[in-house]
């Protein structure tokens, strides 16, 4: 009881300091909705037994997250090795279809929630600094023949430097970014990558900061899906976008039975086998089947104010892509 | 995930002319003993994982591979003795339910760990008998019996025990045969446990550890030790029907002589405190 009360009184005492935060720096019109949601999901987080569900389980609220940490916390060091495994390698198709979705040019700002082991993030490197030699050879071969007026100006402006490009990824889970930090180092990357450790229903982050916001298989994992995304309306720059990868409702029916077969019968098999976790690859594919579909989750990122909201079906609707403005 | 394999069989019944789906329903139907399903929700005992036949096909070949890679993957060897011991362990519980004492440790379930052993009073137990060889033989290899994995994935409350029992017996027997734990105690080990219970797993530990090993402990193995463990394994008593939480202050030899275990041929311990042991 009196743990309750302690989370409420500081859940309610950060609302109201972060509404202050956002009142001395945004319009009038944001401050009335604002301070009502937040109100009202302070006192109505006091009523106690709310319940959730952790895969087929129902849980507590309050108990999920940290059963959600444990999970990761177990899986971590075979975690890329088990994605391979489960999806035979398709989760890199996957990935690398986000981001040519996303198309992002050079300089911007990414944050990766629940970004893990960083697999978006390094995509995310990759495809600007390409995208940025790519634009710099084109722009060399338009300019055959340059005056030496040309060629000064250009040695001018390349001493700036690139526009770097930046990735912060934010993760609850300590041991997922160490196994990402460890892979950076191991790529050798060492510039443009920030990892940080942060809850998706209450990022730290101040409001506006970055171009793209994305959480790629982590959504499903958190337990009120509606703040992370009001969080990720709120960290975004205006004109931002929000793009989400997750899995979702296979439309296909006999492509839904040898799915479901294959997670059921298989994925806590190769869990056992290759991590020695039944269970957290048990909870995996159950979490899988708890999330929304692809029109009901469009819905809550409508709801949650963001515009041209469209989804894209991967692999038969294995996985969907939804992506959103802010504007 | 009672719930769960009903939905499934009701999902894949309506279908039809998919024969290969058809036999799911088999394969998910699962036999469960009594009512005691319902005290852990669908499970037998509280790490039960309910498993279809197809899946436990998968462990078995999945984990016998991934020990074969990591022999240090003791949950690996584990889930491998799970999946392909059940005729084994069919025929160990009815051994242990003929011998009185093995009836009576079916019936009151001992468990070995750390925190039901009286470790004052076994410490002072003289030298010879079979507590203090067992403490020292802890203390010299840094194991503790509290490191055993659970049973998961056998399908049978009372054989689920056979194999738990099993494993918490297997570093007694260790002491039993004076084997240290490095590879040519545990596969001198594995060759006893192989001709005793006839495990699947053992006799595969048996096949393939001594590949592993150097060509002079090799020989030692084929000359003196194999042949040793081999035949005592055959004719011992069955080692999980004795109560050794009653036999602690008993002596080491005079055990030895019960259970029909002749002292080991060569003597691996290096201690002199062992001398005892030296036939």
């Amino acid at each position: 009881m009196a743990a309750s009360v302690r989370t409420l009184v500081r859940r309610v005492l950060s609302d109201f300091t972060r509404n202050i935060h956002h009142v001395l720096r945004c319009p009038i019109k944001h401050v009335c909705c604002r301070a009502g949601l937040t109100g009202c999901r302070g006192y109505s987080d006091s009523t106690e037994g709310r319940s959730t569900h952790f895969g087929f389980q129902t849980v507590p609220e309050e108990e999920k997250a940290g059963k959600v940490y444990k999970v990761f916390e177990s899986v971590a060091k075979k975690y890329d090795v088990m994605n391979d495994a489960m999806s035979l390698g398709i989760h890199r198709l996957w990935k690398d279809t986000l981001l040519h979705i996303m198309n992002p040019q050079p300089g911007l700002r990414l944050l990766d929630t629940a970004g893990g082991t960083g697999d978006i993030s390094f995509r995310f490197l990759e495809y600007t600094r390409s995208m940025y030699d790519r634009q710099q050879r084109m722009r060399a071969k338009s300019h055959q023949a340059p005056s030496w007026q040309d060629i000064a100006d250009r040695y001018a402006s390349d001493e700036a430097g690139p526009p770097q490009s930046h990735a912060v990824v934010c993760d609850i889970n300590k041991d997922m970014l160490k196994v990402g930090k460890q892979r950076a180092e191991k790529a050798g990357i060492t510039t443009g990558l920030s990892w940080v450790v942060g809850d998706a229903e209450e990022l730290p982050f101040n409001d506006d900061q970055f171009d793209i916001y994305t959480i790629a298989f982590g959504i499903r994992n958190v337990t009120h899906i509606e703040q992370a995304l009001q969080e990720a309306l709120r960290v975004l720059k205006p004109g931002g976008r929000f793009m989400c990868l997750e899995f979702s409702k296979v439309t296909n029916p006999l492509l839904a039975r040898l799915y479901d077969a294959y997670s059921f019968q298989m994925i806590p098999v190769l869990g056992e086998v290759i991590a020695g976790d039944w269970k957290s690859y048990q909870y995996l594919v159950e979490s899988i089947r708890k999330f929304p579909d692809q029109e009901t989750f469009k819905e809550m990122i409508e709801d949650a104010g963001f515009f041209c909201v469209q989804y894209f079906n991967l692999s038969g609707g294995i996985v969907a892509v939804h992506s959103g403005f802010k504007l | 995930m009672r719930g769960l394999s009903g939905a499934f069989l009701s999902f894949f019944k309506t279908s039809r002319g998919c024969h290969c789906l058809r036999s799911y329903g088999v394969l998910t139907g699962q036999q469960y003993t009594s009512s005691d399903s319902k005290q852990y929700d669908g499970r037998l005992y509280p790490s039960h994982i309910p498993t279809s036949s197809v899946q436990k096909a998968v462990l078995a070949l999945g984990s016998g591979v991934a020990a074969l890679k990591n022999p240090y993957r003791h949950d690996m060897v584990a889930v491998l003795g799970e999946t392909t011991g059940q005729q084994a362990l069919i025929k160990l519980r009815d051994r242990m339910r003929n011998d009185p004492e093995g009836y009576t440790i079916l019936i009151e379930r001992p468990r070995i760990r750390l925190s039901t052993l009286d470790l004052t009073r076994m410490s002072a137990l003289p030298d010879g008998t079979f507590g203090r060889e067992y403490l020292r033989f802890l203390k010299e290899n840094k194991v503790t019996p509290d490191t055993r994995a659970d049973v998961k994935f056998v399908d049978d409350e009372e054989l689920a025990y056979v194999m738990q029992r099993y494993r918490e017996v297997h570093d007694l027997l260790h002491t039993l045969l004076s084997m240290p734990t490095n590879m040519l105690g545990e596969v001198v080990v594995k060759l006893f446990e192989a001709a005793q219970t006839g495990l699947p797993m053992c006799v595969l530990g048996a096949m393939l550890g001594p590949l592993h090993l150097s060509v002079s402990r090799l020989q030692l193995l084929v000359r003196s030790l194999g042949p040793w463990a081999l035949r005592n394994g055959s004719r011992a008593r069955c080692v999980l029907s004795i109560f050794y939480e009653r036999r602690w202050e008993q002596n080491l030899d005079e055990l030895r002589h019960e259970l029909n275990i002749e002292p080991p041929p060569v003597d691996l311990i290096p201690s002199s405190k062992n001398s005892f042991s030296n036939s």
